[in-house]
């Protein structure tokens, strides 16, 4: 029986949703399903394995304490780095919400412009910056400061100033957008009754911008501890993240097993991270920040 | 008492310009050095300076690997754009414009790939070939970067959506226009400036692309990142900055490029038709 179609009609929508539906299934939710029953496979020899079911892969996980370091590890340079992110970043964009500078768009700009230039080349390039023949120890040596160039690279400082570096950009958007929210007759409000410029920003800004600041931290986490480059081009062996664990696990071990459960740990403890978030805050503010 | 106070707003507004400018000499510096290095006479890829030398760009010109990487990912980098912005229109009109039961959860769905890390997505999809027994391929390489894509073409298209009344589309169906033809006589130019945005953005997304280009890629094929990747392997040289230079002068000029003649377009527009805006 047909029905004849209306002007909205769901069949429509189902229709035009179809592409990126099946794209999501097939590229994003199948495969997190495929990986999660992998976990359960049993590893022969590199590159092969068995579909007989095993929680060997598990086991190994729980017990063997070099995991639960990997991801204690990760979990700290994560938080350490959205932390900072936050800190450094709630400045720049309270100054260009409230700057009265004519050409503000310009500052705003210059926030997308990282996002345009490849990630990698803004990772390696702090090599120039740190190297033994960087900027800073060239520099300091022509000054007579130090007769050694300072090794600064190839540490985990070198790590989080790296992730730092890419991540600030989207803090400052995400705070700046909350802030944007802000109906600023709300300030004037509290100045006209006897605030402070302090007072005002504690008990007014401050709090009303707090839930772009929260999708800030959130993000810059998540991305810091999903990192994979940037320890990669700029830490040493010793400072990897469980990112290059998966990834040496996969591509070098070839223990596709393993490497399957490594990757549904971190998929589930960032996701949980985030379920916590949006169970106290929603996803419109993540969403907001997403869309700059 | 009140000067004092308001002294200290004074302090506390320079320090923040000053963090300001702290940040964005931070977010540069480590760029500019990197441009100006390219343009070293020396051997190593470092300071001091010891003279201008454009034989880097040559080098870079005559290396057959780096032309077929850029090569490999301009073509991936323009079918992710083209694919993803077309996905990602239709996807937005009907999350706009429709009700439909699932609706929230799959606006939910659409977001996940921007935020679930790369590492996870790259071994996921390679989990699945390798469980159906499938090569690594071109396609599969260009359909996981529209999947990296999509979240921010959606965003992007629904945002502007959203500001384009219906009332306007249902004007023309109701004098006789086709669905199709009052979408693309009415809905499809209103949303221009948000199509260019989002291809655009999917461009740099997959012409940038590292950690699951890594994953995905099919053996012996690289792309500019991974290209680069493999050559910092041996150490940073000045070819690595030149060609750092190169891909900066891609990805920031054209979208720059492409934002000034989309606000000449609309000048002109506006100057033709002054009532035109849609809100």
């Amino acid at each position: 029986m047909k029905r004849r179609w209306t002007l909205y009609d769901p069949r429509l929508a189902w229709l035009l949703v179809a592409p990126v539906l099946l794209l999501l299934i097939f590229f994003l939710v199948l495969p997190i399903a495929v990986m999660a029953a992998y976990t359960f496979f049993t590893f022969v020899t590199a590159g092969v394995e068995t579909s007989a079911l095993t929680t060997a892969n598990w086991h190994e996980f729980l017990t063997d304490s070099y995991y639960a370091g990997f991801l204690l590890k990760t979990l700290r340079v994560g938080a350490i780095t959205a932390l900072l992110c936050g800190v450094l970043g709630y400045f720049p964009a309270y100054f260009i919400w409230a700057t009265t500078f004519k050409h503000k768009w310009v500052l705003l700009l210059l926030l997308i412009v990282p996002f345009w230039i490849s990630f990698t080349i803004r990772t390696f390039s702090w090599i120039n910056i740190l190297g033994e023949q960087g900027v800073i120890n060239v520099a300091l040596l022509k000054m007579g400061i130090i007769s050694e160039p300072l090794p600064m690279l190839y540490n985990e400082g070198a790590v989080i100033l790296g992730m730092l570096h890419f991540l600030l950009p989207y803090m400052i958007l995400n705070v700046y957008v909350s802030l944007e929210g802000i109906d600023r007759t709300l300030i004037s409000a509290a100045r006209s009754m006897g605030c402070t410029s302090a007072q005002a920003f504690r008990e007014v800004t401050l709090p009303l911008s707090l839930p772009g600041l929260a999708a800030g931290l959130l993000l810059c986490f998540v991305l810091a501890a999903g990192s994979y480059v940037t320890p990669q081009l700029l830490g040493s062996g010793r400072d990897a993240l469980f990112g290059n664990l998966i990834y040496d696990t996969i591509m070098g071990e070839l223990n596709w097993p393993m490497g399957a459960t490594l990757s549904i740990v971190l998929f589930l403890v960032l996701g949980s991270f985030a379920a916590i978030y949006t169970r106290f805050m929603g996803m419109s503010q993540i969403v907001k920040g997403l869309g700059g | 008492m009140k000067a004092r106070r308001k002294e200290e707003g004074r302090w506390a507004w320079r320090l923040t310009g000053f963090v300001t400018v702290c940040v964005y000499i931070f977010m540069f510096a480590p760029i500019v050095a990197t441009v100006v290095l390219s343009f070293n006479a020396s051997m190593f890829g470092g300071f001091p300076m010891t003279g201008f030398s454009l034989q880097w760009y040559g080098k870079l010109m005559a290396n057959e690997q780096v032309l077929a990487a850029f090569r490999t990912s301009l073509w991936i980098a323009l079918v992710t754009a083209a694919v993803t912005t077309a996905i990602g229109v239709v996807t937005s009109f009907a999350l706009v414009r429709f009700e439909f039961r699932g609706k929230q959860a799959l606006s939910t769905l659409v977001i996940l790939p921007a935020l679930v890390p790369e590492t996870i997505l790259g071994v996921g999809l390679l989990v699945l070939i390798k469980a159906v027994d499938q090569p690594r391929t071109m396609l599969l390489l260009v359909l996981g970067h529209i999947l990296l894509a999509v979240p921010y073409v959606v965003l992007i298209t629904q945002a502007r959506m959203v500001g384009i009344r219906r009332v306007y589309e249902e004007a023309a169906l109701s004098l006789g226009a086709s669905r199709f033809s009052s979408f693309r006589e009415i809905t499809l130019p209103l949303l221009i400036p948000a199509v260019v945005g989002g291809a655009l953005l999917a461009f740099t997304i997959s012409f940038d692309n590292t950690s699951a280009s890594l994953f995905w890629r099919p053996a012996g094929v690289e792309t500019m990142p991974t290209q680069i990747l493999s050559m910092l392997k041996i150490s940073i040289s000045p070819e690595i900055n030149a060609l750092g230079t190169v891909m900066i002068l891609v990805t920031v000029g054209i979208p720059l490029l492409g934002g000034l003649i989309l606000q000449s377009l609309t000048r002109l527009k506006r100057r033709d038709e002054p009532k035109e805006e849609a809100r």
